[in-house]
């Protein structure tokens, strides 16, 4: 926060570069540094591989014990010898785990969880900036970072030790670790972020037991990302370590999996920062999709529903995404979401954003979506007609307008009838259309009319009771209706005959 | 209802369902916004029987919809019948309270809140509370959390078995597996208990309120802090100690900067709830603390605080309790290394100056506020210049007009903009409390350098407060200090300070009075009517069309007219729509 001036924010219209350039001047932050009182200086110990087997694990817990002390690091002259203890302490540990087999006894579990709690586990500082940018702004790296970093490196090696016992561990490393590792990938350094998400996947890989607690505090995470806070750093990393785990699921898969997936992962898709985990997330639901066929229809329905408004850039992933499916979707999938399907591409060719239009067409480019589309030429091409038709000839940039040609081209190709038809029909629809236009706007003419007259109604009885205001307000409705019956029931009528499918559903 | 039957043949409901399951959104969205229309439309008895079981089928939509749709819903009770037939409402409502998207969701419950007072008490406990029951016990999450914001509409108004119920599933939803019901709950916790009888605030809120600010996550601990401000309003002062004191303590030290900042945000309302005597014991040094946290954004919430606390202290020892405990932090923050704490201070420091009285002010006080205003921050200067008023009440503003000159002048040529801006807007307010001579000594060139800045929005402020000072300093001290000035302007080679003259006498002309615009003013308009540039000559257009009420018909007449009617023939097509429009507006005829 404190790296914009306060003069900047009175001044709106500061170039990021020069915002970013100020930033410079403080990018590391950490509120690891709180509660200790007065700074304890360290001596070194003797060295791991200096001392005699019978002492070496006793030397080991006196080191890790030493490693629980925590340091200020933004001043960065402050106990510079004895952070300097620390950091070779660590380093040592480090290769003492990763090096050597037996050292892993029972009772040093509580002590190296002990440690790496005590290091890792904090309240993360406040972003420096509130409008933290993850795709133009420098992230705020951890000042602790030089100790912090061994401390990681420690836990994973430790982890991946052979002699390593989940059976032991798993009271130290249990729900509340779990918890408070997710936490972490809040981080705003991607150190951090790296970090964790290497653990996590062994952990998840190791502890059966703390599997579904993993996958549901994720969901918990994206759901408050999604509907309640719309911040957190990790997204990308979590997802990634879902791609892998997704792989894994069992089939047939079960209903949490599926919830997930629809409930989180496609609602995902809403996110402003979206461009900073699409690829990860798109890799996720094809991994879905790919596991179970039948969930096609749900998920590309769940995307139109979502599909972006006024984002381009987002349209665009938007269409990456769709395109990936499409490389894996069945052909009877296809047909039970051609429709909607091409309704939402028809009006993306039609997007006066070229980048949206150009991905769009770009899927003619696609030997397999057009070995679907010409098995569907027949309800493919109706729905996509309008827009190509309109755009081959209304389109501003010349680089769609030829795209759009080649598209018409081929389309014509798979069904010459069927295109030469459309293109008679193609005024013929359009002056229907707007028939159709009018009388909505006819209709609601008479619907605002009719509430006019009872607005007044009810303020010329206002001092009347509520009763007999409502049987005004019937009242009134029958003398509309009768004023003017002639003309306004033959519009309606045209309009219900028009379009016969009434009430059901 | 008579007459049902002509509405059938008139507007059958198909074709209104077709318009709310039009394909394009926008128009689905439309037609949703006219509901209440439709269902005029239709009548009350198709509105129960036909539109709304269409809407609780369709609630698969775009979540645009459906937010217009929840919003419709809360005011239809007389679309449906009355209160008698409010309850059909419930089952649209329902599925909407359950829907993912956070708005709808809010706007379902926001209007299931307006309708349940609605119903008839009897309608609550059949319809209503059901209907609360169903949600808290939903599958997903959405339902649940929407369900905590119920239970205190339906509670007052319904049997003691029934609440023994809604307490029961409140109790269940704040120890939810999920946080995000969790912090619902915990959000809602301070309305509900407003609600609870005395007994079971202590016995079911307190548990659940101590439970909830030790949660694992810090979003939900955070929130009980705002309910501790409820609920310690409701209890009896000897119960605050034993109930709610551990939790407010533990809340200010938490581990998570979060939890921190808003026991600090929310420090004036805990201060009042709790009364003067735990104050004095637990909130002064929870205080000093926030003060000097270690994260700035807590710093910068509690610096915020800093008067209305000292305010609200006992006023037996509110004065030694500031000087020993408070001063000292304040006097650390001063010199904080982050801006934001310093501003946040500098806009509420001035206001101790009130309560210290003038002998702690000047001894204590000054020195901090001349550092404040000497401040690199130009933010925290502005803070400081904007509250003077505070200061000037208790030891008069000359102790600092020396400190305050440099730094008004500092922040007038600032490279900012919109620095510029802001110490321009306090300058009427500086000139009222500085007095005319200083001004004139001190500031007047300022506010006439200003008017030839080069960013149009200064030269703009710059006029405005030209006329806020005529209508303090009167129309004599500005036909001797500032008039001329402006005027000369009229004759600079560059149009834009020239058509600065005219926007001044546009301002001016009002607070100066006839005399002065017909002697001086407009003779240097009318001279400007022949200026090469043919901006200058429309804004004369304008000027004249602006100053003519204040000039006598004579004038009008003699002076106005002509020039007015030679710009209406110039050959540029501006001035002369605008010289038109001033013959027609002005009563020349």
């Amino acid at each position: 926060m404190s790296a914009i001036s306060a003069s900047e924010k009175v001044d709106g219209f500061t170039r990021k570069s020069v915002r970013k350039a100020q930033r410079q001047r403080r990018s590391q932050g950490s509120s690891q540094y709180r509660t200790q009182s007065a700074p304890v200086e360290l001596s070194p110990l003797p060295q791991l591989k200096d001392a005699p087997s019978t002492e070496q694990q006793e030397l080991f817990t006196q080191k890790l014990q030493q490693c629980c002390i925590l340091f200020d690091f933004f001043d960065s002259v402050l106990d510079l010898k004895s952070k300097e203890i620390k950091r070779a302490t660590l380093n040592e540990l480090v290769e003492y785990v990763s090096t050597n087999r037996g050292v892993l006894q029972e009772s040093t579990y509580p002590e190296i969880t002990n440690m790496i709690i005590t290091n890792i586990f904090r309240a993360l500082p406040p972003s420096d900036n509130p409008d933290f940018d993850p795709e133009e702004d420098e992230p705020t790296l951890e000042a602790a970072w030089p100790h912090i970093q061994l401390v990681y490196e420690f836990l994973l090696r430790f982890l991946e030790n052979p002699d390593f016992q989940p059976s032991i561990a798993k009271r130290y490393i249990d729900q509340k670790f779990v918890l408070q590792l997710l936490e972490l990938f809040d981080s705003e350094d991607p150190r951090e972020r790296d970090f964790l998400k290497t653990i996590l996947h062994r952990i998840y890989g190791k502890f059966l037991g703390l599997r579904a607690f993993i996958r549901k505090q994720i969901n918990n995470i994206f759901l408050r990302f999604i509907y309640e806070t719309e911040h957190f750093n990790g997204v990308a990393e979590l997802l990634e370590i879902l791609g892998s785990i997704i792989n894994g699921f069992a089939l047939p898969l079960k209903a949490e999996h599926k919830q997930f997936l629809m409930k989180v992962l496609i609602p995902l898709h809403t996110a402003k920062g979206l461009a900073l985990f699409h690829a990860q997330l798109a890799y996720c639901v094809v991994q879905f999709l790919e596991k179970d066929p039948t969930l096609t229809e749900p998920v590309i329905r769940g995307l139109l529903k979502f599909w972006p408004k006024t984002c381009s850039q987002k349209e665009v992933m938007y269409l990456g995404e769709i395109e990936e499916i499409l490389d894996v979707i069945e052909p009877t999938q296809f047909k039970k979401i051609q429709e909607p399907l091409f309704r939402q591409i028809s009006k993306c060719v039609a997007n006066p954003h070229f980048q949206v239009a150009e991905r769009a067409l770009y899927f003619w480019n696609n030997e397999y979506i057009l070995s679907l589309i010409e098995e569907n030429i027949d309800k493919v091409l109706p729905t996509m007609f309008g827009s190509l038709y309109r755009i081959s000839k209304e389109h501003w940039n010349p680089t769609i307008v030829a795209l759009v040609y080649n598209v018409l081209k081929t389309l014509m190709e798979m069904n010459c009838t069927l295109f030469d038809e459309l293109t008679s029909s193609y005024k013929a629809d359009r002056q229907r259309e707007k028939k159709k236009e009018q009388e909505r706007d006819e209709l609601w003419k008479k619907l605002d009319e009719l509430k006019l007259s009872n607005t007044t109604l009810v303020q010329n009885n206002s001092h009347g009771l509520q009763n007999n205001n409502n049987n005004n307000n019937n009242n009134s409705n029958n003398n509309i209706g009768n004023q003017d019956d002639g003309t306004d029931t033959a519009s309606v009528a045209a309009t219900t005959s028009d379009d016969n499918n009434p009430t059901g559903k | 209802m008579a007459g049902a039957d002509g509405d059938d043949s008139l507007y059958p409901i198909a074709v209104l369902i077709d318009e709310l399951r039009n394909e394009d959104v926008q128009l689905r969205l439309n037609s949703i916004k006219k509901l209440s229309t439709i269902a005029l439309a239709l009548g009350v008895e198709r509105t129960r029987t036909e539109l709304l079981p269409f809407l609780t089928d369709t609630i698969y939509d775009e979540d645009e919809v459906l937010l217009a749709l929840a919003e419709q819903l809360g005011n239809f009770t007389m679309l449906v019948g009355g209160p008698e037939y409010v309850h059909c409402l419930l089952p649209p409502l329902e599925s909407l309270a359950t829907v993912e998207e956070t708005v709808v969701r809010d706007k379902a419950v926001e209007s299931l809140r307006k309708i349940s007072q609605e119903h008839s008490p009897v309608d609550l406990e059949v319809h209503f509370e059901p209907l609360v029951k169903r949600l808290a016990s939903g599958d997903w999450f959405t339902s649940r959390t929407s369900a905590c914001g119920l239970f205190s509409v339906c509670y007052p108004r319904v049997s003691s078995t029934v609440k023994a119920e809604i307490r029961q599933h409140f109790r269940t939803l704040c120890s939810d597996d999920t946080p995000m019901v969790r912090r619902a709950a915990a959000s809602k916790l301070g309305e509900f208990a407003k609600v609870l009888e005395l007994d079971y605030v202590k016995s079911d809120i307190i548990s659940l309120f101590t439970a909830l600010a030790s949660d694992e996550q810090d979003s939900v601990r955070l929130l009980a802090v705002e309910a501790c401000v409820s609920i310690a309003t409701l209890l009896p002062q000897e119960d605050l100690e034993t109930l709610v004191m551990p939790t407010l303590r533990q809340a200010a030290e938490d581990k998570s900067w979060r939890v921190r900042y808003m026991v600090a945000d929310k420090f004036s309302e805990l201060q009042k709830a709790v009364g003067p005597e735990i104050t004095k014991n637990d909130l002064v040094p929870a205080f000093q603390n926030l003060l000097k946290d270690c994260e700035a954004e807590v710093r910068a919430a509690a610096a915020n605080k800093v008067k209305e606390f000292c305010e609200n202290l006992p006023e037996d020892n509110r004065e030694q309790i500031i000087m020993t405990h408070i001063l000292p932090c304040v006097k650390e923050l001063v010199s904080d290394t982050n801006q934001h704490v310093k501003s946040a201070l500098a806009s509420v420091i001035m206001g101790l100056s009130t309560i210290l009285g003038k002998d702690n002010t000047i001894e204590h006080l000054l020195p901090l506020f001349l550092a404040q205003l000497k401040d690199e921050c130009p933010e925290v200067r502005l803070n400081i210049i904007s509250n003077l008023d505070c200061v000037n009440e208790v030891i008069g503003i000359r102790q600092l007009s020396q400190s305050l000159l440099p730094a008004i002048v500092e922040l007038a040529e600032d490279a900012k903009w919109r620095v510029r801006l802001a110490i321009i807007e306090y300058m009427p307010l500086l000139a009222g409390q500085l007095g005319v001579e200083f001004f004139d000594e001190k500031l007047n060139t300022l506010c006439m350098a200003w008017l030839i800045d080069h960013v149009y929005a200064i030269r703009e402020a710059a006029t405005c407060n030209l006329m806020k000072l005529v209508e303090k300093f009167g129309a004599e001290w500005a036909q001797n200090t500032i008039v001329p000035k402006v005027l000369g302007m009229a004759n600079d080679p560059n149009y834009l300070h020239r058509m600065t003259t005219l926007f001044c006498i546009n301002a001016l002309s009002e607070a100066c009075g006839q005399e002065i615009t017909t002697k001086q003013m407009l003779p240097v308009v009318l001279k400007m009517s022949n200026d090469q540039v043919a901006n200058v000559r429309f804004n004369v257009a304008k000027s004249l069309q602006k100053i003519g009420p204040v000039l006598d018909n004579n004038a009008l007449q003699t002076e106005v007219k002509p020039v007015l009617e030679k710009l209406a023939s110039d050959q540029d097509m501006d001035v002369k729509y605008f010289a038109q429009e001033a013959i027609s507006v002005l009563p020349l005829a």
